[in-house]
């Protein structure tokens, strides 16, 4: 239940912008590739065309040793899911989380609907008889363990998390991302996780690229993070100021 | 072999959301009136042959142009028809333009609408063309266009408005598309496999049908204004029907001396106009989602 991925000069523009210059890099099965840079730099980019959501790049993606493109829609919908930064505007306002999650499996023509609905809802830490209940009467931490559960249900390999946290509370940042290691540990999923926040890398990732401008200016693993082993000068300062911040932060709450 | 395990406790929502809107509609008083005017147009429809009190095509030519009084509540026409049993009977017409029209337009808007906006790029261009053609007539005059073309009745007027009246429920729809095709929920929806057809259907138009709904109803004063021009001008409802356009055009040649003859037909055309149009307003309020989380 793993998979790999290359990305090889992926590279991509929206009319004379050239977001994504020439980006490269491997994530090995089973890993947690973190994405971080500041806001614009083309990390959410790359996981939309990671996903096809945005089909009009050029280079080449390969899943599994699979050429991305070559894949057909199905297939691809069932290596790789992707869950997103915002649980507000990612559930469907109109429809309970049984449509939500049956919706799929219907697409996908899979048996036993309504053990693996439950076993989604078990798997993220909901109560089975949420399925009925709609986005608004679920708070936002909730959403997202929907969210979750929706990427599970078509038991992909590759999961692409787009800041899942950033849109929730500190104390629900922490839940989720205890849910999303638990399910790595369970499943052996392979994460490419786009984040803003280095802590969150520091506790999830195995390695991490940081990116300025839609490049790619180093990959560095996550024990680089404390004591600050970057060599590029940007990478070097991004994680300079983010352990001062939290130096800072550690030292007002004392 | 799942579905029959699925419980059945979903099934009320939609009953609860109608009550809901009643509710809401109910506590503005301008609404009510809507709602209420619109009731009694349905009831009187429905027992049209209980509550008349003649019958509507019985000619009397010893009592004709009688005033309000004498055993006709809104006095007769130039046949010594009573005017009261034709407006009753009446309302049955007035809603079955009403209700087929909107069956028509509703769907063919929607459809339209939502394809252009989800799909874009060039089909949205010819489909929004053709919208664009179908608007810069004033309806009226297309719809005449189409009755002249097809021959008076009342059932080709309904086909004419209908014709008419879907572009700018498909201009709307288009609109309300456009702002959440890019919305994640529907990405989601993509990246599960999820065909255009799928999305159009089950993504985008329960989240256009409110205010879809909303247009039609506001429509529905102007399809009953259209129909009873048409009517007026000879090309919609046929003599001997009791359609309130129609009546209003025979009674024309009457009406300095016998002012009920057009008056009590423009009463109703009037009201329920108004009625619709208030309803509509109304609506609009109970279905903007901002204040349904508010309740």
């Amino acid at each position: 239940m793993t998979a790999s991925v290359a990305i090889r000069d992926l590279s991509i523009s929206f009319g004379l912008a050239k977001v994504l210059p020439n980006v490269s890099f491997d994530v090995a099965p089973g890993e947690c590739f973190g994405l971080v840079g500041e806001s614009g730099s083309g990390k959410s980019t790359v996981l939309r065309c990671l996903s096809m959501l945005t089909d009009f790049w050029t280079g080449a993606i390969t899943i599994d040793g699979r050429n991305l493109r070559d894949l057909p829609v199905k297939e691809r919908c069932r290596m790789l899911q992707m869950v997103f930064q915002d649980p507000y505007g990612s559930l469907h306002p109109r429809q309970s989380v049984r449509t939500v999650l049956a919706e799929p499996l219907r697409i996908h023509g899979l048996d036993r609907r309504e053990e693996r609905m439950q076993q989604a809802m078990v798997d993220v830490g909901l109560p089975v008889d949420f399925l009925d209940r709609f986005p608004h009467q679920l708070s936002g931490g909730q959403r997202q363990r929907v969210a979750i559960a929706r990427a599970l249900i078509l038991e992909p390999q590759l999961l692409l998390l787009d800041e899942p946290t950033s849109a929730l509370d500190v104390s629900v940042q922490a839940e989720i991302l205890n849910l999303l290691q638990r399910l790595r540990a369970e499943r052996g999923f392979t994460y490419i996780m786009v984040t803003h926040d280095l802590a969150v890398v520091d506790h999830m990732c195995d390695r991490f690229a940081v990116m300025l401008h839609g490049e790619i200016t180093e990959i560095l693993p996550t024990s680089a993070i404390q004591g600050n082993g970057a060599t590029h000068p940007y990478a070097r300062e991004l994680i300079g100021a983010s352990l001062e911040y939290e130096g800072a932060g550690k030292a007002s709450a004392a | 072999m799942t579905s029959t395990a699925r419980p059945h406790s979903r099934l009320p929502a939609p009953l609860l959301a109608l009550r809901n809107i009643i509710a809401f509609l109910w506590r503005t008083p301008t609404s009510a009136f809507g709602l209420i005017v619109l009731s009694v147009l349905i009831l009187t429809a429905l027992f049209a042959p209980w509550i008349a009190s003649h019958d509507p095509y019985l000619q009397d030519l010893n009592n004709v142009l009688q005033p309000p009084g004498n055993g006709h509540l809104f006095g007769t026409d130039e046949l010594g028809r009573d005017i009261f049993s034709r407006l009753v009977w009446g309302a049955r017409i007035t809603l079955r333009i009403v209700f087929l029209v909107t069956v028509v337009v509703g769907p063919i808007g929607l459809l339209v609408g939502t394809t252009a906006g989800y799909i874009g790029g060039r089909f949205d261009t010819v489909m929004m063309r053709i919208t664009d053609i179908f608007l810069s007539f004033p309806s009226l005059i297309l719809s005449l266009a189409f009755v002249a073309a097809l021959g008076p009745s009342l059932n080709n007027a309904i086909i004419a408005i209908g014709l008419t009246a879907w572009p700018p429920i498909a201009r709307l729809a288009r609109a309300e598309t456009l702002t959440f095709r890019k919305a994640d929920y529907i990405a989601a929806a993509r990246l599960q496999g999820a065909s255009a057809l799928r999305i159009i259907v089950k993504s985008i138009m329960p989240m256009c049908l409110p205010s879809v709904m909303i247009r039609l109803t506001l429509n529905m004063a102007t399809i009953i204004l259209t129909a009873a021009g048409l009517g007026f001008l000879g090309l919609g409802a046929q003599p001997p029907l009791p359609e309130w356009g129609a009546m209003i055009a025979t009674g024309r040649r009457y009406m300095i001396d016998s002012w009920w003859l057009v008056t009590f037909p423009g009463l109703a055309i009037l009201s329920v106009s108004l009625a619709f149009n208030l309803l509509g307003d109304g609506l609009r309020d109970a279905l903007d989602p901002k204040q349904m989380n508010r309740r």
